[in-house]
């Protein structure tokens, strides 16, 4: 196992390096001179040399791209030309919004898709069959940004005044605030530091801060904020794997080991849960790797719909205002998040069929 | 040829006069048979039809031009974002109808909606015509050549699934600059890979099928091997996964304009149409909802139609 783990390292080495460099030369790629966009239009000739000379413009392109591979590597992506601060800390404020977002929607993709999966292979061509593939197929096509306005619009409007009401927008109602953990419990923590960057990157997940602390309100106030967002987040992953479930499921079903554990006399319940649906489960898996990278596509309009100030949020707005370093690093971040939960799948396919040789 | 195999294998069995004497159907019109023949491929082909007919005949259903300001041009004042009027549907005769109300620079929402079918269709199949032109070549490329070239190809692919495709088709834009053009380009490059693995998996099967062997032996040139037999050989596939891309094109590309950087205002495409009153969802949803539902009609119809193909064309169903 542990040899498999760090061979499939080693082959996600190329892709790393091409990330970088696809980002890299996306980057150099984007119209208008580097030095006017961060010091203005009216920046002389001088102070362009300068600015070159300081950022290492000046050396040959390939110099220029072991430098930006060598400072990615330890995290420096240097300082947002909008923000005037370090994109490491605005990363480690707007990361876990996505974090929060995308694992809300994966989990419930995941127990609703699963569950809707089984209900309709085992009552295979019945109402809640046919019900369930339509309602499927319409979640595949829906736009992401269309289901979260209407959500909006029906739960933070229609339903105003009613106990169903839920606020349509932000990640806290007004006048709460969340205390990071260590400030409760009361650590010295030197601000600007690596280690207070690390910290804070954890006390931003709000509803895991709130949930360590034990501050229920702002727990219950997030997780309504949260509602809504990840519904209209998690449905299309939610269709996707309720079909491949079913699909699987029945072709499982079919199986002449399923009938052997019926003709044994294995109770129907048994037969489905131990016999037909652990291996009815590794298609899902298999696709799960892949709608992680399609619920990071999502939570970008998600984010924008739902007036959340996530990664996507925040790259789509660097690109309006063309701030480079922000758009290289949060483009690396998310290809690497994801190569990570890639390589994660990857290795639980030998947990769940040990038929799967991870060598 | 695998027709051909068949009833050799018959003849040398158990002889069969009958399949003899068989008309012959083609691939194709088997296929479609087939395709009729599912619930899914029905409905999809009904859509797809509908969409089109409304696309052809956009300048006669539509009431108005989608980029007319009708502001002073109706004899009753009209309103900033006034809602659905149906005379059917009890609203004052003496106002002019408009079926899905008017949007905030005073146009007919629904004239725009019918127009926007013409965007939508063209972005689904120029951006799949792209992605499958070079990502089957360069599949083809891959696995007809293997070595050196099959490596680099399938390392620049796999650096591009590495991304998440959306973003990495975000970040494109942010290169090219916003616009329905660099847009589609983005979502095609994006997409690209899918149809060059594809492609190599299917050429590389078919690359060691006995026909293929004996037309290297009648001296056929590679060009030749690749464009007419192999290629045509591995295409069944890829039309399929070009059917239900064609629905992630056109949900991506709505997508992107969404987030301002697709099709650019005035053009009457859906999801720009969207973005551009999103804020005003609260007090015209109209505008909201019939670009939504308009989106997922056609991507609805594109994804059933590939999947009722791929039902069609897998061999292992019978009829």
């Amino acid at each position: 196992m542990t040899a498999y783990i760090i061979k499939r390292l080693f082959i996600s080495i190329p892709v790393l390096f091409g990330i970088l460099l696809v980002t890299f030369v996306l980057a150099r790629l984007i119209p208008g001179d580097p030095c006017k966009a961060i010091l203005g239009e009216k920046a002389t000739v001088e102070v362009c040399e300068k600015f070159k000379i300081r950022f290492g413009l000046d050396k040959p392109i390939h110099t220029q791209f072991m430098l930006y591979s060598k400072r990615v590597v330890v995290g420096d992506f240097g300082n947002s030309i909008r923000f005037s601060r370090p994109v490491s800390q605005i990363l480690v404020e707007r990361f876990p919004v996505t974090i929060e977002l995308a694992l809300g929607g994966l989990v419930v993709a995941i127990i609703v898709g699963v569950f809707l999966g089984i209900i309709s292979a085992l009552r295979h061509n019945s109402p809640i069959d046919v019900g369930t593939m339509v309602l499927a197929n319409i979640g595949i096509s829906m736009p992401v940004f269309w289901l979260g306005l209407m959500l909006a619009y029906l739960f933070g409007l229609l339903l105003k005044d009613t106990i169903f009401w839920l606020p349509p927008s932000g990640r806290l109602t007004a006048g709460l605030s969340s205390i990071p953990f260590f400030e409760v419990w009361g650590w010295e923590v030197v601000k600007g530091t690596t280690n207070s960057k690390v910290l804070e990157f954890f006390a931003n997940h709000y509803i895991f801060n709130a949930l360590i602390t034990g501050n229920w309100e702002i727990f219950k106030d997030s997780i309504r904020h949260m509602i809504l967002p990840v519904i209209a987040l998690s449905t299309i992953p939610m269709a996707i794997i309720a079909r491949i479930t079913r699909s699987s499921l029945l072709e499982v079903l079919g199986r002449d080991y399923i009938r052997t554990a019926r003709a044994k006399g294995v109770r129907n319940k048994n037969v489905v849960s131990k016999h037909a649906l652990r291996n009815a489960m590794l298609p899902v898996v298999t696709i799960l790797g892949l709608q992680m990278g399609g619920l990071l596509s999502g939570a970008v309009l998600t984010e924008t719909v739902f007036g959340l100030a996530g990664v996507g949020r925040m790259l789509v707005e660097a690109i309006y205002a063309r701030d480079y370093p922000i758009i290289q690093a949060f483009t690396v971040m998310v290809a690497v998040a994801y190569m990570l939960i890639n390589l994660i799948v990857d290795i639980s396919y030998g947990f769940l069929d040990p038929r799967v040789r991870l060598e | 040829m695998s027709k051909l195999g068949r009833v050799s294998e018959t003849l040398s069995d158990n002889f069969d006069e009958d399949l003899l004497l068989q008309e012959p159907i083609s691939v194709w019109r088997r296929t479609f048979k087939r395709l009729l023949s599912r619930r899914s491929g029905k409905i999809g082909l009904f859509l797809i039809g509908f969409i089109f007919l409304i696309a052809f005949t956009a300048p006669i259903i539509a009431p108005y031009d989608p980029n007319e300001v009708l502001i002073g041009k109706e004899i009753v004042k009209l309103k900033k974002r006034e809602g659905p009027c149906i005379h059917m549907l009890g609203c004052d005769s003496a106002k002019p109808q408009h079926i899905m109300g008017i949007d905030g620079n005073y146009r007919d929402q629904f004239s725009r909606i019918i127009y926007g079918s013409r965007i939508s269709l063209s972005i689904g199949f120029s951006t799949v015509s792209f992605a499958v032109t070079g990502g089957v070549l360069l599949g083809a490329l891959a696995a007809f050549f293997g070595g050196w070239i099959d490596n680099i190809i399938m390392r620049v692919m796999d650096v591009i699934l590495g991304f998440p495709s959306l973003l990495l088709a975000i970040a494109i834009v942010a290169v090219l600059g916003p616009g329905i053009r660099n847009a589609l380009l983005a979502i095609a490059i994006v997409t690209l890979p899918a149809y060059a693995r594809l492609t190599r998996a299917s050429v590389l099967t078919v690359k060691e099928l006995d026909f293929v062997k004996a037309s290297i032996a009648l001296g056929a040139s590679p060009t030749r091997l690749l464009l007419f037999r192999i290629l045509p050989n591995s295409l069944t596939p890829i039309v399929v996964l070009a059917t239900l891309g064609i629905a992630t094109a056109i949900l991506d590309a709505a997508g992107l304009s969404f987030l301002g950087l697709g099709a650019q205002p005035p053009t009457p495409e859906w999801g720009t149409m969207l973005g551009s009153e999103r804020n005003q969802v609260f007090s015209a949803p109209h505008l909201v909802f019939f670009p939504g539902i308009a989106i997922m009609i056609t991507v609805l119809a594109f994804n059933l139609f590939g999947d009722g193909l791929r039902d069609a064309l897998d061999p292992r169903l019978n009829d």
